[in-house]
């Protein structure tokens, strides 16, 4: 998959959530989308829009009635502030269909190996699976549906849904059961069930959320959708009883000139780009490779209170960092150091990378493989062996879990120690000749990931409070707990602590996001606000959670609630930008409407527009043209920096209130140099 | 002394006095409508209307309550005129037109008190007294309940019950609004204001009409009604006689809109809250009067229509706040205003009357603005809306945009009809941009349940009769059964807890936000309108 970029690093601090892709040539793809929406029944469903459209409708009848340069002109833009609106959302579908193509191209029409009732196989199509049925999956072929491993272990390579071209494990019973529809199993052999209806799976569910096809308005868009009508309601109660004034005054209006009067009124900048703010919402925590099931997680998202983060892999970087060799029998620490950095030289895995990075900090070996070091075999980690080495010179070293190892009593009590202590032991053995020596012990353990104190005080001034989530002991936990420095901690936690600790939050009214990857997590991922499910946990927990990373990578929950803030500020900064612009547009028409009865009036004439034609014919094409400056920014969202709110409120304010107010005057003054050479009109 | 100085004096002292007030008032408001307990004679009066005063009504009942009330007293007050004829007291000013007795009726009923009439040859003192100075009472007691309901929709969580109206009502009517209008209406005898039950006093031959005045001005002040018992209103030497009294009703006029606040922000918990709202009502406030005082002062015709006893600033402190709080008395003919000053009344009361609004009125009305204001700040630090830890939903929006919408479409399409009607013209006193101002004046006061009139358009025929009748009924109940609503919405959500992504509600931030929101929604609403009356007036 090629438009799906993988995000493997954190966002560095204060940065700008990234912005999509947005080439000017999406607004000429979209533009048969754009003339298709025309259709009334499209624009019914947007208020705002469908009044423009009404009023396109009528000027165009008295423009072929009665045509002049200016009604068919005011005509022609009246047309454009509809279809800009229309593009705005044709091209934020457009970026999610084209996700979504790039997706069906994963789906591949797999053969199943269906095992009969009497244990024997036959050949079926993918798409005639039912829930339930099992399958048989070897090396080389693809998993035909989504369902859970029930028997054997396997490596996936899931690059076709996530980018991650590493293999993945799958093993029956735990957390690692689930597998998806269209990835390839890379070794051994797995009976998968069934667990999703053709049409139904993982991948089907995320077309259709990245094309929009079961986009519904979430409750905030609504809300500000009423807030909207209301306003428009209000302008047009405001332009309709001006003619009768107009007409007392002695200066009848025409409908052209109302009409444009209130179609720059209405908040159409707004109108227009709503949709596509939501749609732009949903495609960039796509591009993140975050599927949200709803626009109401998303929402959600920005007004998460408190974030519960599994200790392990999201603020510590898991048991995967070597800080320590524990030589056993009679072997020496340079024994033991020399083999540990042997067997993981070949080691591509964070472990053993950071195993040779200690042998070269602590005990000041090389970095690099040595030419003699480079002829050696390596052997790789197998789901079943569960061990890695290298082969040299008839020397076998070997460095591995300790379930694969015959230990002493003194090795076995280091390895208990270190577990209990939280860290995790890999035992280091070498044999020569057959003989089989174990040379000592690797204390993997948990270091917080740098970076992730600044992280949570970022959180804690958006008013986020992090609780940190671990199996450890109290005492490890807090120690942890304190060098990452989260708000709270919740130790030797069983999952109905997690979903205990949930309900308490909420009672209190309180957002809650979490993470988990476990069936166990279900309950807890259900009951948050926003659950965001690891791709590689179970289908229980994908099902109970509204959201999915397709990285599994739990940091990513911090980005999600930026993601969330960031469509929330663009809402509310567009509409404050919208209806700012209406002072600049009454200093426009209300001179070019009454400066014949009211000579007076021509003072309000600040920007010395040329004629009352060229004014408001100004001001229309001003109204349209902006939403298609806009859309670049519905698109990518508002810049958005961690603050507090009343930062955040003073500086969106200056910027699309005092911005909104003059930027109409300067692009109204320019366009009337324009307009103003048009014959007919100046 | 300058008139200027004395001006400033002036708003020295009425400020000093509201000051003084502020937190005794505030705070004896708030414990009244939260007391668990009834006196005397208000559990006499629950048995007398068969009210149990414990049980507590959901948001519907509430609002049919206020309308049941008010729907009543209009019928009453109604059939009191038309039959005024057989009343003691009457003079022999006989029945009151039925076009005239429902547009009374509405007005006072509505705390408009708009006047069609001429007091002294329409109205007797029995129904002043029975019918229009009780209903001066309830209609401010039933502002005050429906803004207390309000507020009790913010404090509450999950539950549908918003109080028992007839308990507010009684409380707001016997516990604050008889104690301190009868205090002032003997602090008004003092200062020179008539008290008679004589119909005139025999004044070198000719009758000078009386009334009891003292008691009904007290009350006129106080619950922001302005219906005056003589048609010259607060430009009567009975009813407004000296420099002193004329500040003793200006104060009357501010002192529960303002001393509210107090009570809104102990009811809340959190002081802060209110002075925030007062912040901002009192700087519009001050701003229109400084509007108001320069353009008359600077006037072609500084003179016309003031009110020479009390000068120009005097004048001007009066109209504003006559106008900012919904009261509609008047010390002038606002009609002979300049344009930027006639257009400065007229735009006080645009703004919705919460600058500070009438009793109760005020607080509701930018308790509902602050929704609004907060529903777009609020997406702009990032969150879903929220104001006072109640979160700003689709329902909250549906209810406040409903309140804030009543005003300005019946303000439009009011005068927007009457601007083309063939009589018109007949009924104004000028012609052009002055005359346009006359129609925006009526229908803007009347819509927002102000009353005071510009008195240059005569409103006798059926057309003003009753469509004033209709919007003072539209804008005054509409917004109400939406604060309501509002109200129930917010009192079933769970409070949601403050954060530091909160949006502090209680800063210099929110105040221009809110400040602004009032200017901006008046502005965007009636600049065109405005253009072609006072606007094009002022730049003449």
């Amino acid at each position: 998959m090629t438009t799906m970029t993988r995000s493997s690093e954190p966002q560095a601090e204060n940065q700008q959530v990234a912005a999509g892709v947005f080439a000017p040539r999406q607004l000429l793809d979209s533009v048969p989308d754009a003339l298709r929406k025309l259709h009334p029944r499209h624009q019914v469903r947007n208020p705002v829009m469908f009044v423009v459209w009404v009023g396109s409708v009528l000027v165009t009848v008295f423009a072929v009635a009665e045509p002049s340069v200016f009604t068919v002109a005011v005509a022609v833009w009246l047309w454009f502030t509809v279809l800009f609106a229309n593009l705005a959302e044709a091209v934020a579908e457009g970026r999610g269909k084209a996700q979504a193509e790039s997706l069906r191209r994963t789906k591949k029409d797999a053969v199943a190996r269906r095992i009969r009732e009497d244990g024997t196989e036959e050949l079926v199509p993918g798409a005639d699976l039912r829930v339930d049925d099992l399958v048989v999956v070897e090396a080389g072929e693809v998993i035909p549906g989504d369902g859970d491993v029930v028997a054997g272990i396997a490596t996936v390579d899931e690059s076709a849904i996530t980018g991650e071209s590493a293999p993945v494990i799958r093993e029956s019973g735990g957390d690692r059961s689930a597998v998806t529809g269209g990835t390839t199993v890379l070794s051994d052999r797995v009976e998968v069930r069934i667990t999703a209806k053709p049409g139904e799976t993982f991948v089907d569910r995320m077309i259709a959320l990245v094309e929009g096809a079961q986009r519904q308005k979430t409750p905030n868009e609504i809300a500000l959708t009423i807030l909207l009508s209301t306003l428009t309601i209000v302008f047009l109660l405001a332009v309709v009883a001006l003619q009768p004034f107009a007409v007392y005054s002695g200066g009848e209006q025409s409908v052209v000139v109302l009409t444009a009067l209130l179609v720059c009124l209405i908040p159409t900048t707004i109108g227009a780009l709503l949709s596509a703010i939501g749609i732009a919402g949903m495609d960039r925590l796509v591009q993140r490779n975050v599927l949200a099931t709803s626009g109401r997680a998303v929402e959600a998202a920005g007004d998460v209170n408190t974030l519960l983060l599994d200790k392990t892999g999201t603020i510590t970087w898991g048991n995967r960092r070597a800080t320590g060799f524990i030589p056993v029998g009679g072997t020496s620490m340079d024994a033991l150091v020399d083999a540990a950095r042997l067997s993981s030289l070949a080691d591509g895995t964070p472990e053993g990378r950071s195993i040779v990075e200690l042998c070269v900090t602590g005990y000041g070996r090389a970095a690099e493989a040595t030419d003699h070091e480079k002829t050696g075999e390596a052997v790789p980690f197998t789901a079943q062996t569960r061990m890695s080495g290298i082969d040299l010179g008839g020397r076998e070293v070997r460095k591995g879990a300790a379930s694969g190892f015959v230990l002493t009593e003194q090795t076995r009590e280091i390895v208990d120690e270190i577990s209990a202590d939280g860290g995790t032991p890999l035992v280091v053995a070498e044999s020569t000749g057959g003989d089989h020596t174990v040379l000592g012990v690797i204390r993997l353990s948990d270091v917080v990931k740098p970076g992730m104190k600044e992280r949570f005080a970022e959180l804690r001034a958006m008013g986020i409070r992090t609780v940190m989530v671990t199996g450890d002991n109290p005492l490890t936990a807090k120690a942890i707990a304190a060098e990452a420095g989260v708000d709270d901690h919740l130790a030797e936690a069983k999952p109905e602590d997690k979903l205990a600790l949930i309900r308490h939050e909420q009672e209190g009214g309180r957002l809650v996001a979490m993470t988990g990857d476990g069936t166990n997590d279900a309950p807890a991922l259900a009951q948050s606000d926003v659950g965001v499910a690891m791709n590689t946990g179970t289908s229980a927990a994908k099902e109970a959670g509204n959201m999915v990373d397709l990285d599994s990578d739990p940091t990513k929950l911090i980005e999600i609630v930026r993601i969330g803030k960031q469509l929330l500020i663009t809402r509310g900064a567009l509409t404050t930008f919208s209806v700012a612009n209406d002072l600049a547009k009454y200093f426009a028409i209300l001179p070019a409407m009454f400066a014949a009865i009211h000579p007076q009036l021509g003072g309000l004439n600040v920007m010395g527009l040329h004629s009352p034609n060229s004014a408001i014919l100004s001001a229309v094409v001003f109204n349209a043209l902006i939403i298609v400056v806009l859309i670049p920014l519905a698109l990518r969202g508002v810049r958005y920096r961690p603050s507090s709110a009343s930062a955040l409120l003073r500086r969106n304010l200056l910027v699309y209130g005092v911005g909104g107010v003059v930027t109409p005057f300067a692009g109204i003054w320019l366009i009337d140099l324009l307009v103003r050479l048009i014959p007919g009109i100046g | 002394m300058s008139g200027t100085v004395a001006g400033l004096l002036q708003v020295a002292l009425l400020f000093l006095a509201l000051g003084l007030v502020y937190r005794p008032l505030g705070d004896y408001m708030a414990r009244v409508y939260s007391d668990t307990r009834h006196n005397r004679v208000e559990r006499a009066v629950y048995r007398l209307v068969r009210v149990d005063p414990d049980s507590e009504q959901r948001w519907s009942t509430y609002a049919f309550g206020v309308l049941g009330f008010s729907f009543a007293g209009i019928a009453l007050l109604y059939l009191l005129q038309r039959i005024q004829s057989i009343l003691p007291f009457d003079f022999g000013r006989g029945d009151v037109q039925p076009g005239m007795a429902f547009n009374t009726a509405t007005s006072f009923v509505t705390n408009t008190n708009w006047q069609s009439y001429v007091p002294e040859t329409v109205m007797g003192h029995t129904v002043q007294l029975v019918g229009l100075t009780v209903q001066n009472f309830v209609s401010a007691a039933t502002g005050l309940a429906v803004a207390l309901a309000l507020v009790r929709g913010f404090v509450r969580a999950r539950t549908d019950r918003l109080g028992n109206f007839w308990v507010d009502l009684t409380r707001g009517t016997v516990r604050i609004l008889l104690p301190v209008a009868f205090l002032f209406a003997i602090l008004l005898i003092v200062t020179g204001v008539v008290m008679s039950f004589k119909s005139g006093v025999d004044v070198d031959g000719s009758t000078v009409a009386t009334a009891p005045v003292a008691s009904q001005e007290a009350i006129k002040e106080l619950g922001t009604n302005g219906g005056g018992v003589l048609n010259a209103n607060s430009a009567h030497p009975f009813e407004n006689p000296s420099g002193w009294s004329n500040l003793v009703e200006i104060f009357l006029i501010a002192v529960i809109p303002v001393c509210l606040t107090r009570s809104f922000g102990t009811l809340v918990g959190n002081r802060k809250q209110g002075y925030v709202l007062l912040g901002v009502m009192g700087t519009l406030w001050t701003a229109m009067l400084a509007v108001i005082w320069v353009a008359e002062a600077h006037g072609l015709r500084p003179l016309e229509g003031k009110e020479l006893r009390f000068g120009i600033p005097s004048t001007a402190l009066f109209a504003d706040a006559t106008t900012g709080t919904s009261t509609g008395a008047v010390n002038a003919m606002h009609d002979s205003f300049t344009g930027l000053g006639g257009g400065g009344a007229l735009l006080n009361m645009l703004f919705g009357e919460m600058t500070p609004g009438g009793v109760g009125t005020g607080l509701y009305s930018i308790l509902v603005m602050a929704v609004i204001a907060m529903f777009l700040a609020g997406l702009m630090v990032g969150r879903t809306p929220e104001y006072l830890g109640k979160k700003l939903g689709r329902r909250e929006v549906t209810c406040a945009a409903i309140s804030i919408l009543a005003m300005p479409a019946v303000v439009l399409i009011g005068a927007g009809i009457t601007a083309v009607l063939p009589g018109t013209p007949g009924a104004l006193n000028n012609p052009g941009a002055h005359g346009l101002s006359e129609i925006l004046y009526a229908f803007a006061s009347a819509s927002n349940n102000n009353g005071s009139a510009f008195a240059g358009i005569t409103v006798a025929s059926d057309w003003f009769q009753a469509s004033l009748g209709v919007c003072m009924l539209l804008g005054r109940f509409v917004p109400i059964v939406a604060a309501l609503c509002l109200a129930g919405a917010l009192a079933e959500q769970r409070k949601v807890p403050v954060t530091a992504g909160t949006l502090p509600t209680t800063g210099p931030l929110f105040a221009s936000l809110l400040g602004g929101s009032v200017v901006l929604v008046a502005a965007l609403t009636f600049v065109p309108a405005l253009a072609l009356g006072p606007i094009a007036e002022a730049l003449q």
